[in-house]
């Protein structure tokens, strides 16, 4: 247990069975009164966000969570396998824990793994990926996102929506946060 | 990524020469009242038991979350009406508004009461204004704020009643007190005009009398602009066996809840027993600067604040 006083900025928290990391920390305290800590936190399982008071005195409960950076290896079943970039040591990743995301894994991408009591809770992909158009579909009604638009998938088969003028071969950056385009950084053929 | 050291002092240069100013005002102001600056410790044996200010302690010594003690011990030798400019420690206080380490401005005007004390706060910040070429106005965030006194002055009954729906005084309630000061009272201020609070509840009156009156309340009265807790200002209890009273009370609650063993400050006791009437203020020197530089963060005003310095 630790003094609420001692909790930072990326201080991770147990709360309620689950781990959250401090986004922000806001103190207040009238001068002769209790200090008042605002909490802003985020939830390291599903990422919701949530706002707790704490005050003077209370204690909380650290959590120790580290971070491991990861090779992707490839996909088995429903389970990713990865390598520790440190160790050496495989790890199986179930599907369901990376969730949408997985369709920018790219094989030899290095992800950021978050262990909590050896037991792997969060996997962070880059913020931006670059992958290759494998097919480019003609411009429809359909699949028209906007007038300019149009959707194509990449190699890992994941589908997103590009200009008009990227086409089957390019090389294009995708943000994972949002799964939209970004740029075209190239050309394969 | 932590902006470089000397762009950050370039940046905040400005404040820091304005506070400069600040300084030299406060001192000609006081000196022009005719009051004597004094100079007391910063580690010190004792510290006055108050709730919820925690001190450092090194090596059995403290250093001072306050000058109060030590000024009053001053009063007592019968220095006359006297005021200091001095850096107080209070450990865990650190936010936009808080640095553990921090500038108090603090004065004894023999006679006054904290009404009286209040009237020089406006005067003060009134000659403050004027020595940087300010008018009676300051802008502080969006706001045009007007530093004409009389101050607006509100009871915080009245004040509690029309923010938050209750009367701290008949029934006081000590937690759910400072969260809604927090979070209702002081939002509610008058938002171009600072505005003085008077008349806590008793059991917040720390160094404060009661009122003869009406002993529920205690004459202690804070001034708050902009949103800042700026000041907070008693008429000074004289009284050595009420002293002691409040501050044993305040030891065994510390002792009940496992904290730190907290001495009995004997010296100032003692010395009480010829304490002149007085009123008293702090003002905090760190936020005043905040207000004539319109700054947001006490990190602003201040050279190296704790996670810089």
């Amino acid at each position: 247990m630790m003094e609420i006083s001692e909790v930072t900025r990326n201080t991770k928290l147990m709360i309620d069975g689950a781990p959250f990391v401090v986004e922000e920390v806001n103190f207040v305290k009238p001068g002769k009164g209790r200090a008042i800590y605002r909490l802003k936190l985020r939830n390291l399982f599903d990422g919701m966000a949530r706002e707790i008071t704490y005050h003077s005195g209370d204690r909380v409960e650290e959590v120790s969570v580290t971070s491991h950076e990861m090779q992707y290896l490839y996909g088995e079943g429903g389970h990713y396998v990865f390598m520790d970039n440190e160790t050496f040591e495989q790890h199986t990743i179930d599907k369901k824990q990376i969730g949408s995301r997985a369709v920018f894994l790219k094989e030899g991408v290095t992800v950021a793994v978050l262990i909590m009591h050896g037991r792997i809770i969060d996997v962070n992909l880059p913020k931006f990926v670059e992958l290759a158009v494998k097919e480019s579909a003609y411009t429809t009604k359909t699949d028209t996102v906007t007038a300019q638009q149009k959707m194509v998938t990449l190699e890992t088969g994941a589908t997103v929506g590009v200009p008009a003028f990227v086409k089957e071969g390019d090389v294009i950056k995708v943000d994972t946060r949002t799964g939209t385009y970004v740029e075209r950084t190239g050309t394969r053929k | 990524m932590a902006e470089e050291e000397s762009a950050r002092l370039a940046r905040i240069k400005a404040n820091l020469r304005r506070r400069a100013l600040i300084h030299d005002s406060i001192r000609d102001f006081f000196r022009s009242e005719g009051f004597l600056e004094v100079d007391t410790p910063l580690l010190t044996p004792a510290v006055a038991p108050e709730p919820y200010i925690a001190p450092f302690s090194v090596n059995g010594w403290f250093l001072s979350p306050s000058p109060e003690m030590h000024m009053k011990r001053l009063l007592a030798g019968g220095y006359g009406s006297m005021f200091q400019i001095c850096h107080c420690f209070r450990k865990g206080e650190r936010g936009s508004l808080h640095n553990p380490e921090f500038t108090m401005l603090e004065w004894y005007r023999l006679g006054a009461d904290y009404m009286g004390i209040i009237q020089d706060t406006e005067r003060l910040l009134l000659h403050v204004a004027a020595s940087l070429g300010l008018g009676s106005t300051v802008r502080y965030g969006n706001r045009e704020i007007d530093l004409t006194p009389p101050w607006p002055r509100v009871t915080v009954r009245e004040a509690f009643f029309h923010a938050a729906g209750w009367d701290p005084i008949s029934h006081p309630d000590a937690e759910r007190f400072d969260a809604d000061l927090v979070d209702r009272v002081i939002p509610a201020l008058p938002a171009n005009r600072p505005g003085v609070l008077a008349d806590y509840p008793a059991a917040g009156a720390a160094m404060a009398r009661l009122k003869a009156a009406d002993p529920l309340v205690a004459e202690r009265a804070e001034v708050f602009i902009g949103g800042l807790e700026l000041a907070n200002a008693y008429s000074e209890l004289t009284d050595s066996a009420e002293l002691e009273q409040r501050f044993q009370s305040e030891i065994e609650r510390r002792r009940a809840e496992g904290g730190p063993d907290t001495p009995m400050p004997r010296r100032f006791l003692e010395a009480t027993a010829n304490l002149p009437a007085c009123g008293g203020i702090a003002l905090g020197v760190d936020r005043l600067v905040m207000l004539f530089c319109n700054a947001a963060s006490i990190d602003e005003v201040m050279a190296f604040p704790r996670d810089r310095a």
